[in-house]
């Protein structure tokens, strides 16, 4: 039964195959040896030269979360004349970053790799940083420790809870019902820390606002994000915020419902043009030019010109607030840009003596403030006073 | 079938027949990046540079072909009794949580001797994981396809509660992870090379299974159940161990994957061991064939793939799922081209038109 279905290929047919696959073989053969073949060249230093940044992203660069806002960092860097970029998206935390490293060093001749990841660090990093000691390998995540990380490796982060404080401040004078909603990857220092500052921030203009807080589990998860996005709705929370990889699903589940938004990591305003209030974004093309010029002068990790460990907020330009949306109110914008005033002069303290959490228990000792810098914070496994959920899962 | 020498139009088939199939998918691919504003000549040079062109690159493709190898197994050897299995993400996943924990126990003891136990757990955790799947298919008549998918969920979400919870390292605060295995214990690389002995496990495991399956009697046996499981059930063939036996190998392989991974790449277990190595390995097991000998040569070519997406990023500005178009095709056009055997007259056998129907899937 097959027979009478069968391709009837004649002879002809077949040679007239054969010519054009070895057509097109050579063709791909020919390409490859046209092609020109950019070695490996170590430039360092060198002013007339381009400085060579490579950039790498754990997700895709148009996800309106954490790798947009890095990728738009490094759009903005490349518009310098002297710098040349390259960038590579959707890079897993495994071999695969390390073989990225490797070729924009080999292949482009980067001599400074940005690897955006948090999970990046240990051990890829490390190791790639071991092998080529000459190249600059700056990770975003603030993992550097002195004496026991390569000279040649630095780190970045910002304290992003400060414009989280603002977003906070916005959201409760917009809320009717008091009610704001966090959805949250996971009970991690930084997430919980985002969290608290909100609600704080919140609080500081409104004692009686309460944050429900959602944790998905997991950084991406679209469908869960949608759910707790609705199910907040429910309830009658009026203002959702997050803390996950990418907050267009939630963002656009709470325009859906009629309710505010504050954003996260980059700028969501397009996907809310009516609820989104206001959102806490990294500024990285300040963040990333600075490390250029500090390069272009000449200054570099290993001899100890650029610091291993630069953190900071506002004050050290490492974020921005989005512009405020058309329903934030006058006293709002007065307050929230109060609130940025004492970051940037350094006088705002989020994190008070004598601070409680939300099962009663003081969590800061009385009298004993914690600026943003103190590493204490960074160990935060409690949600504050006005948090309704719970770190454990 | 595929190095039978006495029927060599057979063997013609079951070469060019993927060979075709590859050109085609690569052939719309072209014209894919065409519409995306890119030479599809350059990209073809460039995909052969970054995969294949130099030694240094060619390194890349074995690094990613490694863990590719012993996932695919998990999906061929099940393929061979007839039933899909799709969990080979899970088993891994198990498997790497299963060596991290014998590597922790057995910290302090020679370093070969960490590593074999460390294996072992991984075979072992992996094994059982695929062999719950068996035995839910066998004893319950669930079905494979869909148990070993949903293991795969549940495989993550154990990794995420023991990472964040009873294993996990209180320094490791904004990245649940487990306690790092110290460096002393870990898995070395092919000397000469950045490659990873993965590979190594990874070729022998696939030389190993291709006898099992081909000249051994339990292989014949697995092939028949697989053909005819009421057959297989009338010759007295014990198809419920054949299932089991066959289910924990499977898983084995994939487990092995993990421990790899945990014991050669990350040093610990956290979320970045479930990085889809699981999902390529399906597609490197269907493009195979199920065959795996040819799971080795097909791995290095979808490690080849993947070891391409960069350059396509960096040099071609085109997205970054273009890799995984890439992938698409080559998996459909594979699949289709599976319709086409026994079809083309050419492939025919003279002497015996009748003798050689489709059955190379056995």
């Amino acid at each position: 039964m097959n027979t009478n279905r069968s391709f009837h290929l004649s002879r002809r047919q077949v040679v007239r195959g054969l010519l054009a696959t070895t057509a097109f073989g050579v063709t791909s053969k020919f390409g490859t040896g046209c092609s020109s073949s950019t070695g490996s060249q170590s430039s360092s230093g060198s002013t007339d030269k381009p400085i060579v940044m490579g950039f790498i992203y754990v997700g895709a660069k148009d996800d309106y979360g954490y790798n947009q806002s890095h990728a738009e960092g490094k759009a903005g860097v490349s518009k310098l004349t002297w710098v040349k970029s390259v960038e590579q998206a959707n890079v897993p935390e495994t071999t695969d970053v390390q073989e990225a490293m490797r070729n924009m060093i080999e292949q482009d001749g980067a001599t400074v790799i940005f690897p955006t990841s948090f999970g990046y660090f240990d051990p890829h990093v490390l190791k790639l940083a071991q092998e080529y000691p000459e190249v600059q390998f700056v990770h975003c995540g603030g993992l550097y420790q002195e004496g026991k990380h390569p000279k040649n490796v630095g780190s970045y982060f910002g304290f992003i809870d400060e414009a989280e404080y603002l977003a906070g401040i916005v959201a409760a004078k917009a809320s009717q019902s008091g009610k704001l909603g966090f959805i949250a990857a996971k009970p991690i220092p930084q997430v919980l820390r985002n969290i608290n500052s909100f609600t704080l921030g919140a609080r500081s203009v409104n004692p009686k606002v309460s944050t429900q807080v959602i944790f998905t589990g997991d950084w991406s998860l679209p469908v869960k994000e949608a759910e707790a996005a609705n199910s907040m709705a429910d309830q009658g929370v009026d203002v959702i915020t997050c803390h996950v990889d990418s907050p267009k699903v939630i963002v656009e589940t709470a325009e859906k419902r009629g309710i505010f938004t504050t954003g996260y990591h980059a700028n969501q305003a397009v996907l809310a043009p009516k609820g989104y209030l206001t959102g806490a974004e990294w500024d990285w093309t300040n963040v990333y030019s600075k490390y250029a010029e500090m390069i272009r002068a000449g200054k570099t990790l290993m001899n100890g010109g650029i610091p291993h460990l630069v953190r900071g907020g506002f004050k050290e330009g490492f974020l921005k607030l989005s512009a405020y949306g058309t329903e934030v109110n006058d006293e709002a914008k007065k307050l929230a840009d109060a609130a940025k005033a004492k970051f940037i002069d350094g006088s705002m303290v989020v994190y008070k003596g004598g601070l409680q959490d939300n099962t009663g228990k003081i969590v800061i000792p009385a009298g004993k403030d914690l600026k943003q810098q103190d590493s204490e914070l960074e160990k935060m496994n409690w949600l504050v006073a006005g948090v309704v959920g719970k770190v454990g899962s | 079938m595929m190095f039978n020498s006495s029927r060599w139009r057979t063997t013609l088939e079951a070469i060019s027949l993927p060979i075709a199939a590859l050109l085609f998918s690569l052939v719309l691919f072209g014209i894919f990046c065409a519409l995306a504003g890119a030479n599809p000549f350059a990209v073809y040079a460039s995909i052969y540079k970054a995969a294949f062109g130099n030694w240094r690159s060619f390194q890349n493709t074995l690094i990613r072909a490694a863990p590719l190898m012993l996932t695919a197994l998990c999906t061929a050897l099940p393929a061979r009794l007839g039933l899909i299995i799709i969990g080979n993400e899970g088993a891994l996943v198990v498997g790497g949580i299963g060596a991290v924990a014998a590597g922790l126990a057995l910290q302090g003891a020679p370093p070969t001797l960490v590593q074999i136990g460390m294996a072992l757990a991984g075979l072992i955790c992996g094994g059982l994981w695929i062999g719950a799947v068996g035995a839910l298919r066998h004893y319950r008549g669930v079905n494979e396809t869909i148990s070993s998918l949903l293991l795969n969920y549940i495989a993550i979400a154990l990794l995420n509660h023991l990472v964040s919870g009873p294993m996990k390292d209180p320094t490791s605060l904004n990245k649940p992870s487990t306690y790092p295995i110290p460096d002393v214990d870990m898995l070395g690389k092919i000397p000469g090379t950045r490659v990873h002995y993965g590979l190594i496990y990874g070729l022998i495991a696939c030389v190993i299974a291709y006898f099992l399956i081909q000249r051994t009697t339990f292989g014949f046996a697995a092939r028949t159940a697989g053909g005819n499981i009421r057959a297989a059930r009338i010759a007295g063939l014990p198809v419920g161990k054949l299932t089991m036996a066959i289910c924990f190998l499977a898983g084995s392989c994939a487990g092995l994957a993990g421990m790899v991974e945990v014991a050669a790449v990350q040093g610990r277990a956290n979320e970045s061991l479930n990085a889809n190595y699981g999902y390529s390995g399906i597609l490197v097991a269907f493009i195979a064939r199920h065959n795996p000998l040819a799971a080795t040569l097909v791995a290095v070519l979808v490690g080849g793939i993947l070891a391409s997406g960069g350059i396509l990023q960096r040099v071609h500005n085109l997205p970054d799922a273009t890799v995984l178009v890439f992938q698409g095709l080559v998996f459909l056009v594979v699949m289709y081209s599976e319709s086409l055997y026994g079809r083309l007259p050419i492939f025919k056998e003279r002497s015996q038109v009748s003798g050689s129907p489709a059955t190379a899937t056995v």
